[in-house]
């Protein structure tokens, strides 16, 4: 096996490591990856949409999984899929849409691997009605550090499932994933968009929106006293009596990366201002492909040159519904006083689905935000984890860079099981990432 | 290539990234497709892919580029789909000059399976195409293949010999109404140059894969891919050999 250095980076582009990277272009070519990783073990690399340092490996070894991309085999009546876990949800899309199937989960972006997902236990939009992305995968094979597939599934082997699910790919390297796809009427959804006054209006409205199919929200995070919180709600449900075909709009490239202060208080105020009255006060309806409606920035292929060199960091919480009102108050006092101008600030409603130890979702209300790289960036970070804490909420691992093993501990409460497993499982901890060693997940 | 449904594709070497690529592209346009390869658990992989995106007929066969005495009944058994039958070979053996000079089991293999095999295996397929009168065969060369170089001289001699051969082959198989092509690669993104020591201009194995099928489809006889290597091969062919021999490039 043939590994080459390289630089490989978080999606927000602050976590940076150099490692010794190989690209298996086979399962076969897996294990001698295994076998030939140094004392600072082997990480996995997918799409490389994790936002911090979750699938890095400084100074250790990288498997990139981007060439295991093929599918194995499809159910067209089950709709069980069976594929390798470097095929995206793109091609996901692309290529089963036009039939009718859909991925019932999905992230934000189409250009997230499988294995990715599972590793993170994703959600999309429809988190209270479907759950994460593990809680539709039915089995999967796992090579474990002993050199040996092992075919997992939640009766059979619960312990290992659910450490998998989530656990940032230290149990092991996903060979083959089976997941149930779900059946949709068309290539399209049918939004409906409303402009929400403050934070107790948007919180109203999700509720009185629960048993939506999808439902998000956007958040101006620079508005401040009577207008906090203010927003856009989009609810969408799936289109009937439409194609299953739609015309796919170009992929782009950001030619270069912007400089490091493009993004700042007065181009997100500005922008948000106008993204607000893009929806007429009354609201609007409109039909859009799911491939718009679930992956809307995918158009812009690596967007996140947008926050230039020094990159961002998104922060992602999620607190219970009973503190949700006082808990989002305080998060976004904080950020509008820092004036650190979040220019994607996303809420949405979470249901109680999770698939593994370390899952993110809880019952309740997740918030998430974009800050440019800035010396003041890591104290607010904290400032907002402490808040969160406070109202006992946890952060989502997928996005991290800067938690700390204090207060990670006390929002995962399975870790201890978490921890167990991989010990029994990979005993030698060769299975390693920046964030295992950050947060202790291997201790 | 006129009638698409009646093509049978046979991809030598299908486990490289750019068999995989060419598959898929073969079989959008709706032809049965072979994997013919080592690792039938990796074909499978393939051929499962190939055939869910296109619905085209795939099948899997055993083939050893070294394993000479088997080459008559493999391209027998291929032949044995009606309709037009068409060969792209990828397979290629390309270890690092340095383990060849310390290793000489590394140098015969390099030959005997980027240049043994590929003369084997097309002197069984030619008859097969010439009782047709029609297919396509496309050979992988190399601009290794142009030039001698001290990096990378017994690959080269292996794909420079394959060069001729297919240009002979040519002239055989071009009064029987099949074409042959001799696509000569720079670098591509593959495993084959992961982590080599400085390859640049390299291309991926998709791009490749499409470019091979277009130029095969135009019948072309001899193309570079990506073309700008026609250009520096060009220099490179140009430079005496008084100069050239002092050179490390």
């Amino acid at each position: 096996m043939r590994w080459k250095r390289v630089e490989l980076t978080g999606w927000g582009r602050v976590s940076r490591a150099l490692s010794e990277a190989a690209r298996p272009e086979r399962i076969g070519a897996l294990k001698p990856i295994l076998d030939s990783t140094s004392a600072k073990g082997l990480s996995i690399y997918g799409g490389g949409r994790s936002y911090g340092d979750s699938a890095l490996n400084s100074g250790g070894h990288t498997c990139l999984t981007g060439r295991l991309d093929r599918i194995l085999s499809f159910d067209e009546t089950s709709g069980v899929l069976e594929v390798e876990p470097g095929v995206t949800f793109r091609k996901l899309l692309e290529l089963l849409l036009p039939r009718g199937w859909l991925c019932p989960v999905t992230p934000g972006t189409g250009f997230v691997t499988v294995g990715g997902a599972l590793a993170h236990d994703v959600h999309g939009k429809n988190h209270e009605r479907e759950g994460t992305f593990g809680q539709h995968v039915t089995e999967f094979d796992l090579l474990l550090s002993d050199g040996t597939i092992y075919r997992i599934n939640p009766e059979s082997q619960p312990d290992i499932f659910r450490a998998t699910c989530g656990g940032g790919g230290l149990t092991g390297i996903i060979t083959r994933i089976s997941l149930r796809m779900q059946r949709v009427p068309s290539a399209f959804v049918e939004v409906k968009e409303q402009r929400i006054r403050n934070l107790e209006a948007f919180l109203a409205a999700f509720e009185a929106e629960k048993s939506a199919s999808y439902s998000v929200g956007w958040i101006d995070a620079l508005a401040r006293g009577r207008g906090l919180g203010r927003g856009i709600l989009q609810i969408a449900e799936p289109a009937t009596a439409l194609p299953r075909t739609w015309k796919k709009s170009g992929y782009r490239r950001m030619p270069f990366n912007f400089p490091g202060g493009a993004i700042n208080a007065l181009s997100v105020t500005a922008f948000n201002e106008l993204y607000l009255r893009r929806v007429p006060a009354a609201g609007r309806r409109r039909i859009i492909s799911y491939a718009d409606f679930l992956y809307p920035l995918d158009s812009i292929d690596d967007w996140n040159r947008l926050y230039g060199r020094p990159g961002f960091h998104q922060f992602q919480c999620v607190v219970p519904y009973a503190e949700a009102a006082r808990a989002l108050r305080r998060l976004l006092d904080t950020v509008a006083d820092s004036r650190a101008a979040s220019a994607l600030t996303v809420l949405k409603r979470l249901g109680p689905g999770r698939a593994g130890y370390l899952s993110f979702p809880m019952e309740g209300y997740t918030l998430a935000l974009d800050f440019p790289n800035r010396r003041s960036t890591a104290e607010l970070y904290h400032t907002l984890v402490e808040a969160t804490l406070d109202h006992g909420g946890r952060v989502y691992l997928a996005k991290d860079a800067l938690l700390s093993r204090r207060a990670f501990e006390r929002m995962y409460p399975e870790l201890p099981e978490f921890r167990r497993v991989l010990k029994e499982v990979d005993p030698h901890a060769r299975l390693q990432s920046d964030m295992a060693r950050r947060l202790g997940l291997k201790a | 290539m006129t009638n698409v449904a009646t093509q049978t594709w046979v991809i030598l070497g299908a486990s490289s990234p750019i068999g995989r690529s060419f598959a898929r592209e073969v079989a959008r346009s709706g032809a049965h497709v072979i994997l013919a390869g080592r690792d039938l658990e990796d074909l499978q992989r393939t051929a499962s892919d190939v055939r869910i995106a296109s619905g085209v007929n795939v099948e899997v066969s055993s083939f050893d580029a070294k394993d000479f005495s088997s080459h008559a009944e493999s391209a027998s058994r291929w032949a044995e789909n009606s309709g037009t039958l068409n060969a792209i070979l990828l397979f290629g053996y390309m270890p690092q000059q340095s383990d060849m000079d310390s290793n000489p089991k590394l140098l015969l293999d390099c030959v005997f399976t980027t240049y043994l095999g590929a003369i084997s295996i097309l002197h069984h397929l030619a008859p097969h195409l010439e009782a047709r009168r029609s297919g396509t065969v496309i050979g992988i060369g190399s601009v290794a293949g142009d030039r001698g170089r001290l990096k990378n001289y017994v690959y080269g001699s292996a794909k420079a010999g394959l060069h001729t051969y297919l240009a002979g082959l040519r002239n055989r198989l071009a009064r029987s109404n099949v074409h042959v092509l001799t696509a000569k690669l720079g670098f591509v993104d593959t495993s084959m140059t992961w982590g080599a020591p400085g390859p640049f201009l390299v291309a991926s194995p998709e791009s490749v894969a499409r470019r091979c099928l277009a130029a095969a489809r135009k019948r072309r006889d001899v193309c570079y891919i990506p073309w700008f290597w026609l250009p520096i091969m060009a220099i490179i062919r140009s430079i005496p050999e008084r100069i050239f021999k002092r050179l490390t490039i």
